[in-house]
């Protein structure tokens, strides 16, 4: 009996030691099968951030302690998402002036480091808003990075060693040469599949794929089609070449349609398209290009001829759902532009938008879903209050849909305007200190409520009603999570990490943490045991049950 | 050299009047964020006013070398080679919000005709005024309202008077008011220093610093209506101007 039992444990120990040597497509593609790992950005490649684990509950969730802490050197703003992959926990932070990205590989029990790597981005590296990483990417026993300097480097999960290192484009001293990557990067099949930011200072953004083991670059395509290609005839002269749309978040895939989406950037310049007529293709869109080739299958333009900052860079979410009486296959988008969407997957149809926090730049869709401008609600040489806000209704923070409750929850921003000028930065109108950044510290906060709120809304993509919402007095940059015992975790500026009823919306337990968060956060159990991470400030913090 | 100072007189007119020199497309967001940044860079060394430093009132658009705005975005950015006037790492979009500020501060007029005695100022603010009941001088005074201990060095004198026959027209968002009442009824009122979805956080009336779950209140809320009495008529014009001119000599201790 004894000798029976020796034998379990050292094969159920074996088994945990031979997946933790080979995290492969496959898993990645199954998340459902191991419910106690973390393997992508978003938990699955429909970037549902939604974990099966159960054992913390809308009952006990009041009982959520401290487990452990992990400090970064940085005082950037900590944006990643870890992986945990059996038992060991994977993230990054971005690196300050002149410093370096810190990734490591800690005990997922107890935050304590197996190894650190310090990697420090050329000096030109200037992205323009913020020094930041969203998380890593895991295939086999390699991780994935993407810097700011944009290189993509391939690492040892076990050494933490840096095995490759491919620079993709070599960043310059001018602004059109500060190519970045700053989103985790996405695995499909035996590629890993990136985006290039630096939209708002000129740079021509664009998506490429590489080899996982060799780094060797596959395919690449252009976010703003060149001259003589469709899409082209968008931009008036030579605009394009100065385009934008810039990618800088994850992006989704499908295996049934093979096809991997992602969002783009805004129009450059930002703020005047003055010299960039035209609906400026395809920013602002989420482009559906074939996996293994990048060729473009499809596209939908959120915000044609955007001069207000309306990134379309959200993660997209996938979702199978039923549909007018049937099951369809649709993405579900929350937008910078204050807009919700349920958009097919398959063809890129436009199924149904409609505001999710007050809009005043548009008033309904034509037949094809092209927002309906509302005249005047444009940068004008006095300025024009425009909402939402520059800095959008919700911006990178990722979303997630529980398809327990069939709900889509979004971070966002009410109340919030932009006052509008032509070639000019926006003003934030009603938000007290000017523009409201996310950063890695606290900052005070005064405002009245209409001068601007957080709050994290459930919306029913049938008609995109809201179900429920949670207001924040302050705004927030954090993203959220729910697990399959209805609970969602969310997060704010104000450094409160929160537990929501997914299907009521009612707070079940709080926590301050002493500093913004600018995150999404996660959960991984280990030995039986369920822990949910959030970074705030410059720190990883991780719970349990006590 | 007649007309070189016939060119400046002419710009300086040309700005007083709201001329068609810079900025003409600024909104009032850009002059209000001009006038933050003027505040927390340029007044350490030209005064809130502009006119502290030698042929150079900055706010009657008198200047020793610029002629046109593009000029003064120019200087703001780069510096003068030789002189006390540094570089800065302003956007020239910044640069120009300085100078829509700057114009904005030229189109309007300066504090109280009176000429103001410092000490007589000082009397009425620590006597009469009772202005120490809610603020503090250089450690002297409650803590309640701003302190004022650099307040010449942060706000010109026209705002400084307006603020005193006028203390509602214009009030930070930092210096903002909150009310809250407790579920027994006590209603406690006081500075706001932080608000969150759960707590608020004040110094109350008795210069107790306190913080309230909302979960405990019966109601909570702004106080829109400015906690100073004006002093419109309580001062007389010489009176007024007095108390101006003590605020703008207070520039803070030397860190």
């Amino acid at each position: 009996m004894r000798r029976t039992l020796v034998l379990v444990v050292l094969v159920a120990a074996g088994v945990a030691a031979l997946q933790a040597q080979n995290v492969t497509f496959d898993r990645i593609s199954h998340p459902e099968k191991e419910p106690q790992n973390w393997l992508s950005y978003s938990q699955n490649l429909f970037n549902q951030r939604f974990s099966p684990l159960t054992q913390i509950t809308t009952a006990n969730a009041k009982n959520l302690e401290l487990q452990w802490v992990w400090q970064s050197k940085s005082l950037e703003k900590f944006e990643a998402t870890a992986l945990v992959v059996d038992g060991v926990l994977y993230t990054l932070q971005g690196p300050p002036q002149q410093g370096v990205y810190e990734i490591v590989a800690l005990d997922a029990t107890t935050g304590r480091p197996f190894w650190t790597l310090d990697y420090r981005p050329a000096l030109e590296a200037r992205p323009c808003c913020g020094r930041v990483s969203r998380g890593l990417a895991i295939l086999g026993d390699t991780l994935y990075m993407g810097t700011i300097d944009a290189h993509l480097l391939a690492i040892d999960a076990k050494t933490g060693k840096i095995l490759w290192d491919h620079t993709v484009e070599k960043v310059g001293e001018k602004a059109i040469e500060k190519y970045a990557i700053t989103h985790a990067p996405v695995v499909i099949k035996d590629k890993i599949v990136v985006g290039i930011a630096g939209g708002d200072l000129g740079v021509r953004g664009f998506i490429c794929a590489f080899d996982a083991k060799t780094g060797n670059e596959l395919w690449r395509t252009y976010t703003v089609p060149a001259k003589g290609e469709p899409g082209n005839e968008t931009w008036s002269g030579d605009s394009w070449k100065t385009g934008g749309a810039g990618v800088w978040n994850s992006g989704a895939y499908d295996a049934e349609t093979n096809l991997v989406f992602f969002g783009t950037g805004n129009p450059a310049p930002d703020w005047d398209g003055r010299e960039r007529l035209g609906d400026n293709l395809y920013s602002d869109s989420v482009l559906a290009l074939d996996a293994d080739t990048g060729k473009l299958k499809w596209h939908y333009q959120f915000t044609p001829h955007d001069e207000v900052d309306y990134d379309s860079t959200q993660v997209p979410v996938l979702a199978d759902i039923q549909w007018e009486g049937r099951p369809r296959k649709v993405m579900l988008w929350a937008n910078r532009n204050g807009l919700a969407y349920v958009l097919d997957r398959t063809s890129g149809q436009f199924l149904l938008g409609k505001p999710f926090v007050k809009v005043t730049w548009m008033d309904g869709f034509d037949a094809k879903g092209r927002p309906i401008r509302i005249p005047g609600q444009v940068p004008t040489p006095e300025g024009s209050i425009i909402r939402p806000h520059v800095l959008g209704a919700t911006n990178w923070a990722p979303p997630s849909f529980s398809p327990r409750t069939g709900l889509f929850y979004v971070a966002g921003w009410e109340n919030s305007g932009t006052i509008a000028t032509e070639g000019k930065f926006p003003g934030a109108t009603g938000i007290p200190n000017g523009t409201p950044m996310g950063q890695a510290t606290l900052t005070p906060n005064f405002k009245k409520e209409e001068e601007g709120f957080g709050v994290i809304r459930a919306l029913d993509p049938h008609g995109l009603t809201r179900k429920w919402e949670f207001k924040m007095n302050d705004i927030t940059w954090a993203g959220v999570m729910t697990t399959a015992s209805d609970v969602l975790f969310g997060g704010g500026k104000e450094g409160y990490f929160l537990a929501l009823d997914a299907r009521s919306g009612d707070l079940l337990w709080k926590i301050a943490l002493g500093g913004q968060i600018n995150s999404g956060p996660m959960t991984y159990s280990v030995n039986g045991k369920q822990y949910v991470t959030v970074a705030a400030g410059s720190s990883l913090f991780a719970f349990a049950l006590r | 050299m007649r007309a070189t100072v016939f060119s400046l007189l002419a710009i300086a007119g040309a700005l007083l009047a709201g001329g068609p020199l810079l900025a003409q497309h600024s909104t009032a967001q850009d002059i209000e964020d001009g006038g933050r940044v003027f505040r927390n860079t340029c007044a350490n060394c030209h005064g809130p006013d502009g006119n502290e430093v030698a042929g150079i009132d900055l706010g009657r658009a008198v200047f020793r070398r610029a002629k046109t705005d593009q000029d003064l975005v120019q200087i703001i950015r780069t510096g003068v080679a030789g002189t006390a006037m540094p570089a800065s790492d302003m956007s020239v979009a910044q640069a120009e919000q300085v100078v829509a500020y700057l114009r904005s501060v030229a189109a309007t007029k300066r504090s109280a005709s009176a000429v103001g005695s410092i000490e007589s100022g000082r009397a009425l603010f620590e006597g009469k005024g009772s202005c120490r009941s809610c603020h503090r001088v250089d450690g002297v005074g409650a803590r309640l309202g701003p302190d004022l201990s650099n307040v010449g060095q942060l706000r010109r004198a026209v705002e400084l008077e307006t603020s005193v026959i006028d203390p509602g027209k214009e009030i930070l968002y930092n210096n903002r008011t909150y009310r809250v009442v407790l579920k027994d009824g006590t209603a406690v009122t006081g500075r706001l220093l932080n608000l969150d979805s759960f707590t608020v956080l004040m110094l109350d009336s008795k210069e107790t610093l306190r913080s309230f779950d909302k979960a405990n209140l019966r109601d909570f809320g702004f106080v829109d209506v400015s906690p100073m009495p004006s002093y419109k008529d309580k001062l007389t014009a010489q009176e007024l101007a007095d108390v101006v001119s003590y605020l703008v000599s207070l520039k803070g201790k030397a860190n």
